[in-house]
């Protein structure tokens, strides 16, 4: 990468940075649903220690740490996504379609702006849980490095499919930026194993790198051990997903060449 | 391509068909545009000067043809290209909420313009913009946003500017400042300008050869003045009236 590029890459970080920088509400949004998450699933992973014979699970923090690392990859994704939006609601895109900004620079600055949105949201939740609920997520160990690379790949895929999919339809596509990771969650196995899971959704779940992410995590804080072969499946899952959806992404781009929707993407 | 410089624009067929079957938007568009000089784009709404800028500019994949932009093929190598040329269209927004500072800076960066700050102090002074600099674009008049837009447009000191109706919704008094402020970066750079615009004194004015679309098509060619005596009207109103309205010299006579 060369300094043209980083320096184009930096451009485009600036712009979006310069607009946090002046909206104070945006930055409190940022970090409100990760925020609330933890206080909600922390009340109820109280209320089931209390209930619960057997606590060692909830105790070991697999909900509270499901929350966290869940939160990655929606930050992760809803970052790359909605940056992107930015540009269409202020109707942008031409402008920046004509400077010498590359396809691939456009995507390493919205993957950049999706990890400071990242840090942003979930750091002040982190600090939540080891405050409030005494948990903390590098409980888990050196191998959440890893995870929250993971995590973040899968958000920047399921985001790169998303921006295409608004390349493609315009802003009425944009619902999918807020929710579509949402709709994964039920089969990423976020709260529970995949063996819970009917025979015939977990092939479904564990094509999904979050899935293996989440049980590394819990072999990690259950049984203290680094699951090696659901760490593997989880970032080779990544670089799978990541090249279906760039591809999927840049063919998107190519067609509004073709149909002239770079200039006018909007509703 | 050689000792000699290349054209600021070399269009070869430029054809784009948007549905398959349906009338070209532009059909077989060709023309070769030299350094330094100011063209206009004219025709009626629908007529394919939007198109024709969008291919030029590389947003839009020709159906058939080429475009090489200041010697580079904008199929293949139109990065190169982008870097030296630049746009402004009142259609196309900056983001509001960032100052106009901010906006010069976004774009200073993504042109990789040396000494950028000096650039944009010396863009503020040349069109003033300081009392405004600092405010959301989103804030500011039409006529202000004009101003702020054809900075944006200069900031990489472009060799190649492509303006679409770059004094659309201004007063006759802001109209005459951009067009001064045109006609000046012209003379102090050698830069070359294509401007699609239906004020037919701005194209008289600044424009040393006029393209007249209709239907995708070049119909007609010349200097304003040539167009003028060609068709024996006192301003270029009229003959655009004639040819949008398919009226010969003679008929008119």
């Amino acid at each position: 990468m060369g300094a043209s590029s980083l320096r184009r890459i930096w451009g485009l970080v600036y712009r979006h940075l310069a607009l946090y920088r002046r909206s104070w509400p945006r930055v409190l949004e940022l970090m409100y649903w990760p925020v609330l998450q933890m206080v909600v699933w922390g009340f109820i992973t109280a209320y089931l220690a209390g209930v619960q014979q057997n606590t060692a699970t909830i105790a070991a923090g697999v909900l509270l740490g499901g929350v966290l690392l869940w939160e990655i990859t929606l930050r992760s994704q809803m970052g790359f996504a909605i940056s992107f939006l930015e540009e269409v609601w202020s109707r942008n895109l031409g402008h920046i379609f004509v400077s010498p900004l590359r396809p691939w620079e456009m995507v390493a600055g919205l993957a950049a702006m999706s990890v400071l949105r990242t840090v942003a949201a979930v750091l002040p939740a982190i600090v939540l849980a080891f405050v409030l609920y005494g948990f903390g997520v590098w409980r888990i160990g050196p191998v959440l490095v890893v995870f929250v690379f993971a995590l973040m790949a899968m958000g920047w895929a399921v985001a790169l499919a998303v921006t295409a999919l608004i390349l493609r339809h315009g802003a009425g596509a944009e619902a999918l930026a807020w929710g579509v990771t949402f709709g994964i969650a039920p089969f990423a196995a976020v709260f529970y194993p995949v063996a819970v899971l009917p025979p015939w959704l977990q092939p479904v779940a564990l094509s999904i790198p979050a899935a293996h992410v989440f049980e590394g995590m819990r072999a990690a804080l259950i049984d203290g051990r680094i699951a090696w072969d659901h760490l593997a499946w989880a970032v080779a899952l990544d670089g799978v997903w990541l090249a279906l959806a760039a591809w999927i992404f840049l063919a998107q781009f190519h067609q509004a060449r073709v149909r002239g929707a770079l200039l006018n993407i909007g509703e | 391509m050689g000792g000699m410089e290349t054209p600021a624009l070399l269009v070869e067929g430029l054809t784009k068909t948007y549905t398959p079957g349906a009338r070209p938007a532009v059909d077989g568009l060709s023309f070769t545009m030299p350094r330094g000089g100011t063209w206009g784009l004219l025709g009626g709404n629908g007529a394919g000067k939007s198109t024709t800028i969008a291919m030029l500019l590389g947003l839009l994949v020709p159906s058939s043809g080429r475009v090489l932009a200041l010697g580079h093929d904008m199929a293949t190598d139109r990065f190169a290209a982008l870097a030296r040329m630049n746009f402004s269209s009142p259609y196309i927004a900056l983001p509001h909420r960032l100052t106009v500072r901010e906006n010069l800076r976004v774009y200073g960066h993504l042109y990789g313009v040396p000494e950028m700050e000096r650039r944009i102090e010396d863009l503020v002074a040349e069109f003033d913009l300081g009392d405004f600099a600092d405010r959301p674009a989103g804030q500011l008049s039409a006529g202000q946003k004009t101003r702020v837009a054809l900075a944006k447009a200069l900031i990489n000191k472009p060799a190649l500017l492509l303006l679409d109706e770059p004094t659309a919704s201004l007063d006759p008094d802001t109209g005459d400042w951009v067009r001064s402020a045109l006609e000046r970066y012209r003379a102090e750079t050698g830069a070359a300008i294509l401007l699609a615009s239906h004020n037919m004194g701005e194209v008289e004015r600044l424009c040393s050869n006029v393209l007249m679309l209709k239907g995708g098509r070049v119909v007609d060619e010349g200097s304003p003045a040539a167009l003028l005596a060609k068709y024996g009207r006192d301003d270029l109103e009229e003959v655009f009236l004639d040819i949008a309205r398919g009226r010969e010299r003679a008929e008119v006579q």
